[in-house]
């Protein structure tokens, strides 16, 4: 069921807010026996809102853009007395004091907020193995995993145990599982969604977006959650005249293919699904054009060295003494350590100690300094690309789908799964993965990236593109 | 190869504590992956200044005005601190 959908039959009566809320319930606690999508369900809530829909439509009053969708929320994302853990023993008992600024908005919206989505522990990771509590399974192919970081938002989508979903983007943890799962995901532009309320990880990486069924769900969600927060000074109003609020229709549009994208290490299933829907967007009359990222290679090396070095700042606060999990120890030091050591997992670790010595004296200009240099070269390959293109096009994953397992031994390889994605974050560009078809039964996403505030024409070219491969 | 001395004083410096075994399998990591950010050298920088200019941003203050909070939020915030006393966040002795 899409938003319309369900929209439809609330205000004919075909059912209650109250039996759709209850249904995807149960639907819930039947799949996540083996899915594992979900780390706490938000029953009450549901239920709570729910009440207040169906009095709404008793009274006959307008239904707000949300109405009655039953929607999960990454457990990144704070949804006031509900447990938020961000996949961490850290957090394992931490309830929210309070709703994120996109929470309250979709709450204003009359979304159904049924639960908790299960993520890589705070963010950091590409399968969603490295939650504390587990890893959360592919709907397509339950040995195998559901990308990550947002991999229970993507799963819960795909498995049909909610329609809309909030995720988290830092390197790619919307797009990627979007890809995995063959859903829809937006990460938004730098700025264009407000993150008061979400547990930081790398602060100039990080950006919320919505994860549905359909492209057009997704921008329902992001019209919902868009737009300027006073709590947080990242955050602006996207202008509602610009040129980019009016995109160009398929037929005049001009598509920039990365030639670096299709290089050495793209698996030859996953360019064989991505060249089929680049020919697919040529025939309805896109104009295909050839563009270069000169710094490609850099990109992957450049993004975790930011990405550590924002880490090890962000995560000094998870200190045993103001929220959290505590360890005591003999002295306050003791009590720091002790708490870190056991409660945070080893990717958490490794990217802490990573991002301290990437900052340490004698360290900073050869990493922080040189990665920050780099950065402003790959944001520069693409302001080039889109004097030639509109948009551009590509993977959002060089890989299907992997076994639950395949990579966890090796922090590199698992790295390698985000290559196309991290770019965007370091440049503030928004891109979206629209499913492009599949490869042995595993679903392959389409990476589409326009520049920054391009959202619009990122929906358009979107829906236009799932017409034509017939999704919709 | 960084030595497992340089692996426990980062951890230090990170406030972590660490096993042996934790010692041992994030030396190797560790090494590993800073093997690979030595890609970065190769990167030309030397025509972007020390502050990228398109990376430059605008600060956005607000006003330094204090704002009342309701005191269950106070409480519900303190609450959450491992160690209280009489509304106040309690740690140890440092000096």
């Amino acid at each position: 069921m899409t938003i319309q959908d369900i929209r439809n039959s609330l205000l004919k009566k075909e059912f209650s807010a109250r039996e759709l809320a209850q249904e995807y319930l149960v639907r819930i606690r039947e799949k996540d026996q083996e899915l594992h999508a979900f780390l706490n369900l938000a029953e009450k809530l549901a239920l709570a809102q729910a009440r207040e829909i169906d009095e709404k439509i008793a009274k006959g009053l307008d239904l707000p853009a949300l109405g009655g969708v039953p929607c999960s929320v990454k457990d990144a994302i704070l949804v006031e007395g509900v447990l938020c853990t961000a996949g961490s023993r850290m957090l394992e008992n931490y309830v929210a004091p309070y709703d994120a600024t996109v929470v309250q908005k979709i709450k204003k919206a009359g979304a159904l907020i049924v639960g908790k989505t299960n993520m890589d522990e705070f963010g950091m990771g590409s399968s969603t193995e490295n939650s504390a509590f587990g890893p959360t399974k592919n709907p397509h192919d339950p040995t195998r995993v559901a990308g990550g970081s947002s991999g229970g938002s993507a799963a819960s989508v795909a498995a049909q145990e909610c329609v809309i979903s909030l995720g988290e983007d830092t390197g790619g943890s919307i797009r990627l599982p979007a890809s995995f799962c063959g859903v829809v995901g937006l990460k938004p532009t730098y700025g264009a969604v407000s993150r008061h309320g979400i547990i930081a990880v790398a602060s100039s990486l990080d950006q919320v977006g919505p994860m549905a069924k359909t492209v057009e769900d997704a921008e329902t969600l992001f019209n919902v959650i868009r737009g300027r927060d006073p709590l947080d000074s990242t955050s602006v109003e996207i202008n509602p005249k610009s040129e980019a609020r009016n995109p160009k229709q398929i037929q005049n549009l001009k598509i920039g293919i990365p030639k670096e994208y299709f290089a050495e290490g793209l698996d030859p299933q996953v360019e064989k699904v991505i060249l089929g829907a680049i020919q697919k967007l040529e025939n309805a009359g896109a104009k295909i054009i050839e563009v270069s990222l000169p710094h490609s290679s850099y990109a992957l090396a450049d993004y975790y060295i930011i990405n550590m070095s924002e880490i090890s700042a962000n995560l000094a606060r998870y200190d045993g003494v103001r929220y959290g999990a505590a360890v005591p120890g003999e002295n306050l030091l003791a009590t720091y350590m002790r708490s870190r050591g056991e409660k945070l997992g080893a990717e958490v670790k490794r990217r802490i100690m990573l991002g301290t010595y990437a900052l340490s004296a004698g360290y900073y200009d050869a990493y922080y300094a040189k990665a920050q240099k780099v950065r402003a070269l790959l944001k520069k390959d693409f302001e080039e690309a889109f004097e030639k293109v509109d948009v551009v096009a590509g993977p959002v994953s060089p890989f299907l789908p992997f076994k639950i397992g395949e990579k966890v031994e090796s922090p590199l390889a698992m790295y390698l799964v985000d290559i196309y994605t991290v770019t965007l974050n370091l440049a503030g560009l928004p891109g979206l993965s629209v499913p492009a078809g599949s490869a042995g039964g595993l679903p392959v996403g389409l990476q589409l990236i326009a520049p920054a505030f391009g959202e619009q024409t990122l929906f358009e070219t979107g829906k236009a593109f799932e017409t034509l491969i017939g999704t919709i | 190869m960084i030595t497992k001395e340089e692996v426990q004083h980062i951890a230090k410096l990170a406030r972590i504590e660490l096993t042996e075994q934790e010692v041992e399998k994030f030396q190797k990591d560790l090494s590993e992956i800073l093997d690979y950010f030595e890609i970065l050298k190769k990167a030309h920088t030397s025509s972007i200044e020390e502050q990228p200019s398109s990376l430059r941003t605008e600060n956005t203050a607000r006003q330094d005005i204090p704002q009342k909070e309701k005191s269950q939020v106070i409480e519900k915030l303190i609450s959450m601190a491992p160690q209280r006393e009489r509304g106040y966040v309690k740690v140890h002795k440092i000096l």
